[in-house]
């Protein structure tokens, strides 16, 4: 009886931080626009409205939990909003305001993009790959350290500007700039039959 | 067009999802029969999938599943009381943030869609025909449940030779190994095969043992290698660095281990500059670390490893005075093949001296470890379901998007994009090791069981969702664990629930941090906990 206690006590605590967590993201994210690039023509993405997107987060319950435990990101100071853009999968523009300082993982996750981080933003997979979409900005950045280049050694779909989105801090430097989520969709090669 | 019920369930879970949600699914599937409403009309009713496995693949299946049908009902059964697989068993001790993942596998099954069925062996102890009746669909995740043998003298007969899975489960507290007790107690160590696991063996031997005393390794393990007097490891293997398997960061570890030097690679077997300048971005960095090496020196570190290339074992042999216990290993010289020597694929030929004899080097060995892989069984009684196991890649059958095929044409045939034909076993799928061969990290995984999770839905969403994919049109019971429980008592299984893991978890993470360490492992069920949580009844065998 006294574990039961124990936990009904520690998960009381849980959905407060939780909760504000949670606000505080969609507080800061309510200017989001929504355009279509088009550059999956073939898979014929319709933009989505926000009104569809505020459907996905409340369908997609247990993800909740995911922005409490990873999305920490702080609310920019007027004026010194740093604006960035993620395109999505599907091809989807998505523009945010984000804060000097937080890192991409934290930014997609916080704003429900499809990103993992299954190794928590340690650095220890490639799970939170970004494709840098300008070379010019890409060369502006930091130069990604050993332990980083080591995991987009693995990565699905390796670019000459790719960077793990938990090792990427915003700066105003990188004011305006433009991320893709690498698809991970396959077809199916003549390989994937043959025995190895 | 959902049931009252559904809609209702739906709200239940958002309103639940924070983790309070454990406290109230707890008290609901200690009571499962109101889980889920049966008489909720079958053509309404929301799809049941069972998963054979909790580890990685299993759990991230299950984590893209439910993000992409918020109805699903899904029924995870684990073998083992406790979850996670190889993350819990497999990851390295001084690897915690990979074991991160287990954070989102936590909130996956904090989920009211997400029913934990720990301690019960599906096809050993469950048989595989109990479930089917009661599922839409069936994925297997079970990964890769044993390794691969050398097959040459004296790996089965002397003593102190090992499987490197198995010598990774004994410092992981892995049920099966914890009886393993490898003999430290000589200097040399020779590892056959060189990927990650290989590298992982080779740094647990060489690693200071202060350092891994803070981790998650268990007490019996840092007692023993606290003990070990292994200060040279060789790890060998058949072809040239090229063809390696161990990715960067593990070999970076290795060649960083503070007072461990690395013996520089010899020229001959090293690929030049000319060839390692034009090889793709991963291969190249491995290449010229490799070639740079460790700036640990030799003459002033206590201990010392080395990559050996061009080795085929051939023999492991004792030595006169202890004839039943290993000394040395014999190997037997290859080269790669000169018509294509400097790809990952490529081959190699006997290496022969000029009187036309293969040579042979002699590595001494107080301890062997056999590093060449993992191996896919099949599952007792997959066979009824249709399904052929692949014996030899060691896979269950598939079309490379998780949907298990038929070797002998016995399914629904279905057009490939290439106009070749495929024959699906409809409603069953394999994720993770399983499906693509034991090879991969966590990422790769969960790449690969998104894969597999959006199959399913899409088969449901085109089969049209009143219909099962295992069953014809309204067979399928949809009743999941409610359905098998009945058996499982009949047999006398003892199933862990989720809460029951999470107060083992809870107990694991309390005595952890009385001496310092993220959590001390219960490896063995025999501790009050588990007679609490189990009756006292079996456990483990």
């Amino acid at each position: 009886m006294v574990f039961w206690k124990e936990v009904g006590l520690q998960l009381r605590r849980v959905p407060k931080s939780a909760d504000i967590c949670l606000t505080q993201s969609r507080r800061h994210f309510s200017s989001r626009s929504w355009t279509n690039t088009g550059i999956t023509a073939q898979r014929n993405v319709a933009p989505r409205s926000p009104q569809q997107w505020q459907h996905n987060t409340a369908r997609r319950a247990f993800s909740v939990s995911a922005q409490a435990a990873h999305g920490h990101i702080t609310p920019p100071k007027a004026g010194e909003e740093i604006n960035i853009t993620f395109i999505d999968k599907d091809g989807t523009k998505i523009d945010f305001q984000v804060a000097e300082g937080d890192n991409l993982l934290d930014i997609a996750q916080a704003n429900d993009l499809e990103m993992e981080g299954a190794c928590g933003g340690s650095c220890a997979c490639s799970t939170c790959h970004v494709i840098v979409d300008d070379p010019d900005t890409f060369d502006k950045m930091e130069e990604p350290s050993d332990d980083e280049n080591d995991m987009l050694d693995l990565a699905f779909g390796l670019t000459e500007t790719s960077r793990l989105g938990c090792q990427v801090l915003m700066t105003k430097e990188l004011d305006g700039m433009v991320v893709r989520l690498p698809t991970m969709t396959r077809n199916l090669q003549a390989s994937d039959f043959e025995s190895k | 067009m959902r049931s009252h019920q559904l809609v209702v369930r739906a709200q239940c879970t958002v309103r639940l999802s924070h983790r309070p949600a454990l406290h109230v699914k707890c008290l609901l599937s200690r009571y499962p029969s109101k889980r889920f409403n049966s008489h909720v009309a079958q053509s309404n009713r929301p799809p049941r999938v069972a998963i054979i496995g909790s580890g990685p693949a299993g759990f991230y299946s299950a984590y893209r599943l439910l993000a992409k049908r918020e109805d699903m009902l899904i029924d995870m059964y684990e073998k083992f009381p406790t979850p996670f697989g190889l993350s819990r068993y497999g990851v390295a001790p001084d690897h915690p943030e990979v074991k991160n993942c287990e954070d989102k596998f936590m909130e996956v099954a904090s989920s009211l869609n997400l029913n934990f069925v720990g301690n019960v062996d599906v096809g050993n102890d469950l048989p595989l025909a109990a479930l089917k009746p009661h599922y839409d669909a069936i994925l297997f995740a079970y990964g890769a449940t044993k390794d691969k043998e050398l097959g040459i003298p004296g790996e089965n007969t002397l003593d102190n030779v090992h499987a490197a899975r198995a010598f990774v489960g004994w410092y992981n507290g892995h049920p099966e190994h914890r009886n393993l007790d490898p003999d430290l107690s000589g200097e040399t160590a020779v590892i056959v095969g060189q990927g990650n696991v290989a590298l992982d063996v080779a740094r647990i031997l060489l690693s200071d043992v202060s350092t891994l005393s803070k981790t998650d390794i268990t007490e019996y393990a840092i007692e023993k290698l606290s003990q070990s007097r292994i200060k040279r490891v060789h790890v060998v293997g058949r072809r040239g660095p090229l063809q390696a398997a161990f990715t960067i960061k593990e070999l970076r570890e290795m060649l960083q281990l503070p007072g461990v030097s690395f013996d520089q690679i010899p020229k001959d077997v090293f690929p030049p500059d000319s060839v390692i300048s034009g090889l793709p971005r991963a291969q190249k960095r491995i290449m010229q670390l490799l070639g740079k090496g460790s700036s640990n020196d030799p003459k002033t570190s206590p201990k010392s490893w080395s990559l050996d290339f061009l080795l085929a074992p051939d023999s492991l042999h004792g030595s006169p005075e202890h004839p039943d216990h290993v000394s040395s290993v014999k190997f037997s010289c290859n080269e790669l093949d000169p018509s294509d020597p400097h790809s990952p694929s490529s081959k190699v030929i006997p290496k022969t001296s000029f009187d036309g004899q293969r040579d042979h080097v002699d590595i001494p060995a107080s301890v062997f470890f056999r590093s060449v892989g993992y191996k896919s069984l099949p599952l007792p009684g997959i066979e009824d379901l249709g399904i052929d196991f692949d014996t030899q890649r060691g896979i269950l059958p598939n079309d490379g998007f998780g949907r298990i095929t038929s070797l002998t044409n016995k399914g629904k045939p279905e057009d490939l994009p290439d106009g070749s034909l495929i024959s699906h076993l409809p409603g069953l799928y394999c994720a993770g090791w399983v499906k693509r061969g034991p090879t991969g990290v966590i990422a790769s995984t969960m790449t690969d069981a998104f894969t597999t999770a959006d199959s399913i839905v899409q088969d449901l969403a085109k089969n049209g969702d009143s219909k099962s994919l295992l069953h014809s049109p309204n067979q399928s019971s949809g009743l999941g664990w409610d359905g098998v429980k009945a058996e499982a008592q009949r047999l006398g299984l003892r199933p862990t629930s989720w809460e029951d893991w999470l107060r083992i978890d809870n107990e694991e993470k309390r005595l952890g941090g009385l001496v310092g360490k993220p959590r001390v492992k219960l490896d063995t069920w025999d501790t009050n906990i588990f007679h609490e949580i189990i009756g006292g009844g079996i456990i483990f065998h």
